[in-house]
């Protein structure tokens, strides 16, 4: 009785979980057939198909170089962060393990305080005077370091409470190394691989980042983000050529960060 | 021992580039914000705050925001229940796929998720055409407060199934086996133990949609070019619009709009304390 009244619900979840999927999926596949359509309008089905879009996609030099700033922006972000929070946590949770309460609430602000508000600040305080950023990709460099900061700080300590820092570190010290030595040559290595997946997400994440982008620097250094909201003129079918490039390079971080993890285990 | 203090002085020094930039790029601009609101042509006060109560275009906007945050926040965090519970039951492969899509999918959002809502539900898209063809729509704008929540919701069910998916692991399966053993239907299980147990994580994730809803920009920015009146459209409207600048009334609004996430964040951390009390 217990195995009939189970099949009736198999089904019922894969539905769901199918249903799940379609929801997922309609967007990008509309935008994904827009892209390769001749012409599509006020029919059901486009009337034919072509990948011109992507070759004059590829071959604009403003989207190249949209790509290429937006690219330099995120990389720049992300190591300012790693010399920034990886110190951090070593001396947090070598050091003075009871700041990290501390550091836990403050990671919340990046969260709790949304990037609209913190522009009103950022554009009073560095539009003019002596730290004038406003214009120039250095304010995104500072900017993104606070939207990756909470997402890292998390993913690294998850990583150092694996690895036993403390023990890792005297083991380091016993055989001589100092404590440079033990924190670079030991510690480092180790967390190579979750720093690696750490980088790649927040990579994806910065790399669609559009609010920052636009009030504080907008057209004077645009980024990829920028772009596409400032072609929303031009043809639809371009659009959706520039949309399913930029997804598929977030969709090649985000599995490449997914098989790293799954090497992890 | 004094090395060991002077190593200690040498860890905090590590600390100061990083306290530098989260100052620099978190707190100064917060500050700044906080402060100017309490300003305006009339010297220190809150003359911001009675203006942007008083004023039904800014009071238009706060309900707007409240209104979409809510509703695709609830019917986001329903779709998400529902797919994440039926996600722990199907077979591996097919799970292992969607998870890591919707994972995928939780990154499309802002600009590229309203240009392809366009393409799909503008008055022109694909799918607006068909169901007005099969009459179950008369028409249909996206641009309106119905279609924002539409868009909304779609960018809170990837963000609800993957905070919501782990936390079903603490349900157990021998627990519906031993409650049906006792026999407690379904419905008997799900009323007195599933959503009990449930409840924690099924609040912290609806606070995380309601947070998240609140503070998007980017895409009703672009589906509707700021046109759409809501909070961060007003905010973003006043400092960098080209029409008037008012950075104090825009800072007035910016902390109305903090105040709405800690007002939420705080009930969240009562109902948080009152559903233990209930569950002991």
């Amino acid at each position: 009785m217990s195995r009939a009244e189970r099949r009736p619900p198999g089904l019922y979840h894969r539905v769901v979980v199918y249903l799940l999927f379609l929801i997922l999926l309609a967007p990008l596949l509309g935008t994904f057939v827009y892209s390769i359509a001749t012409s599509w309008s006020a029919t059901i089905l486009p009337d034919g198909l072509t990948y011109k879009w992507y070759v004059a996609l590829w071959s604009d030099p403003r989207f190249l170089r949209a790509f290429g700033q937006s690219l330099l922006v995120c990389v720049g972000a992300l190591a300012l962060s790693v010399v920034l929070i990886l110190p951090l946590l070593f001396v947090v949770h070598y050091h003075f393990p009871r700041l990290d309460a501390l550091m836990n609430i403050l990671i919340l602000l990046p969260f709790a305080v949304p990037p609209v508000v913190s522009s009103v600040g950022l554009l009073q305080l560095y539009g003019s005077g002596p730290l004038a950023m406003v214009g120039t990709p250095w304010i995104l460099i500072g900017c993104y370091f606070t939207v990756a900061l909470p997402f890292m700080y998390r993913a690294i300590t998850n990583n150092l409470q694996a690895i036993n820092l403390v023990d890792l570190m005297d083991a380091a010290q016993l055989l001589g190394a100092n404590t440079f030595q033990a924190a670079f040559l030991v510690v480092l290595p180790n967390l190579r691989k979750g720093l690696m997946i750490a980088l790649l997400l927040s990579f994806s994440f910065l790399f669609g980042e559009f609010v920052f982008a636009n009030l504080l620097v907008g057209t004077r250094y645009e980024t990829l983000q920028v772009y596409l909201n400032n072609m929303r003129n031009s043809s639809g079918h371009f659009n959706s050529a520039l949309v399913i490039s930029y997804f598929l390079f977030v969709l090649l971080l985000t599995w490449a960060a997914n098989r790293l993890n799954k090497d992890k285990d | 021992m004094n090395s060991q203090s002077r190593g200690k002085w040498l860890a905090l020094l590590c600390l100061v580039p990083f306290a530098v930039f989260f100052i620099a790029f978190q707190i100064a601009p917060l500050a700044w914000v906080a402060i100017n609101s309490l300003q305006s042509d009339a010297g220190w006060g809150i003359d911001n705050f009675i203006k942007a109560f008083n004023s039904r275009f800014y009071r238009q906007a706060m309900q707007y925001s409240l209104e979409i945050s809510f509703w695709s926040s609830l019917i986001g965090i329903i779709i998400a229940i529902l797919g994440s519970y039926s996600l722990r039951k199907v077979p591996s492969r097919l799970r292992d796929f969607v998870s890591a899509f919707a994972n995928m999918t939780s990154n499309f959002s802002g600009v590229p998720l309203a240009f392809a809502f366009i393409i799909l539900l503008g008055f022109n898209g694909a799918l607006t055409l068909i169901l007005k063809q099969a009459g179950i729509i008369d028409d249909f704008n996206l641009y309106s407060k119905t279609g924002l929540i539409i868009l909304y919701t779609y960018f809170q069910i990837p963000l609800g199934v993957l905070l919501l998916y782990p936390a079903f692991d603490a349900l157990r399966e021998d627990w519906r086996e031993s409650a049906s053993l006792l026999g407690a239907s379904s419905w008997d299980f799900w009323r007195h133990i599933g959503i009990p147990v449930l409840t924690p994580a099924l609040l912290g994730t609806f606070v995380i949609l309601l947070a998240n809803a609140l503070g998007a920009y980017a895409t009703v920015y672009a589906l509707t070019t700021g046109n759409f009146n809501v909070l961060p459209i007003r905010i973003a409207a006043m400092v960098a619009g080209d029409i008037t600048l008012d950075p104090n009334m825009a800072s007035a609004l910016a902390m109305i709009l903090v105040g709405m996430m800690t007002l939420v964040t705080v009930v969240h951390q009562w109902l948080l304390k009152r559903s233990y009390h209930v569950s002991r």
